[in-house]
């Protein structure tokens, strides 16, 4: 973000079109060289959010799961906020360390 | 965008700073090469009668004449797209060679059978784009093919930058198409009304010694080319003044 970026964003102005341009390649080429269609990573994140969901409850509407790409290596971002940990998950563990 | 543009006033600069250049035009469907150039009046034999072993390779390079280090293979008749295989560019790069230190291949666009003919006999690559998003995004899908082929360097040429723009945020900054195509600088060229002067007249603006903005970065590209250390240019301080400081204190990364 540069000084001009943030002003904008104070002022509620739209933000400078060389900024929008530089998000908007990096979100494309993410999945240009992944080749992932949007329905396949659609597929992976509800998937991936299941897993998670068994042992944690997830703040569904501040996650994400995303493709981010740098110096030309695409990395899956998942931001999962958690609210807390699942008490049958937390039982389950405890069980299993009992040894003795 | 400006493959051509590039290859001519490139082949041009390097010649006369004593490197034995030959351009090969492997845009068969498209030619302008040869235009560009101000050859289109010598050709006699092209790239077609070499490979169909109807004339000697000598027969068909078109020497410049202010500028004797450089020659070029015209592009046959489009009908050779038909049957040109990349086989038949390894081999024609190959019997060119020897008599010149350098081979400039103009590609046509795109990522088809004809890119990959040009990119089948090269070495390195250079990418020539345009801050724009649409060029951005091609650029990368020819970096991603020339990796697979193990082509290396690839360098980046970014053509018609305009300075004031990039300054006012509103077209890509220099570092913006460098980190999200992450490979090296090789030259900035400006945006210039003489390219189309000069284009008219079928004489590149590096022949001579013509100091417009865009001739001076061909010749810095080819300079680098050749391994001298020229620094680049910023936009940034091509623009003086208070108001230019100002601009440039906008574009500060804060985080």
């Amino acid at each position: 973000m540069t000084i001009r970026d943030l002003i904008d964003k104070l002022l509620g102005r739209q933000q400078a079109s060389a900024t929008t341009a530089k998000h908007r390649l990096q979100l494309v080429l993410a999945h240009d060289r992944s080749d992932l269609n949007p329905e396949l990573l659609q597929r992976m994140r509800k998937e991936i959010l299941e897993v998670v969901s068994r042992y944690v409850e997830l703040d569904l509407d501040g996650g994400d799961v995303s493709l981010e790409t740098e110096e030309r290596t695409t990395a899956l971002v998942a931001n999962l906020p958690i609210r807390r940990v699942k008490e049958s998950a937390l039982q389950g563990l405890v069980g299993s360390n009992e040894i003795e | 965008m400006g493959k051509t543009t590039l290859t001519a006033n490139l082949g041009i600069a390097l010649a006369s700073q004593g490197v034995r250049t030959a351009v090969l035009d492997a845009d068969f469907g498209l030619r302008n090469l040869d235009l560009l150039l101000g050859l289109e009046n010598r050709i006699v034999f092209t790239a077609q009668e070499v490979l169909q072993g109807n004339c000697r390779l000598e027969q068909a390079l078109v020497k410049h004449k202010q500028e004797p280090n450089l020659a070029l293979l015209p592009a046959g008749n489009p009908r050779m797209l038909e049957w040109l295989k990349p086989e038949d560019m390894q081999k024609m790069v190959e019997l060119i060679k020897p008599h010149f230190d350098l081979i400039l291949i103009d590609a046509p666009a795109g990522i088809e059978d004809g890119f990959k003919n040009a990119a089948a006999a090269a070495e390195e690559a250079i990418i020539v784009t345009t801050p724009e998003v649409s060029a951005v995004r091609d650029a990368d899908r020819v970096i991603g093919l020339l990796n697979t082929r193990e082509i290396k360097p690839i360098q980046l040429v970014l053509n018609r930058v305009r300075p004031k723009m990039m300054a006012n945020q509103e077209m890509l900054g220099v570092s913006d198409v460098t980190d999200i195509l992450a490979i090296p600088l090789l030259g900035l060229v400006l945006e210039d009304e003489q390219v189309i002067v000069s284009t008219n007249r079928g004489e590149p603006l590096t022949l001579g010694a013509g100091k417009s903005p865009a001739a001076i970065a061909y010749r810095n590209v080819a300079k680098r080319l050749r391994g001298e250390d020229i620094p680049l240019p910023d936009p940034n301080q091509m623009n003086r003044g208070l108001r230019a400081k100002v601009k440039q204190f906008m574009q500060t990364k804060i985080f």
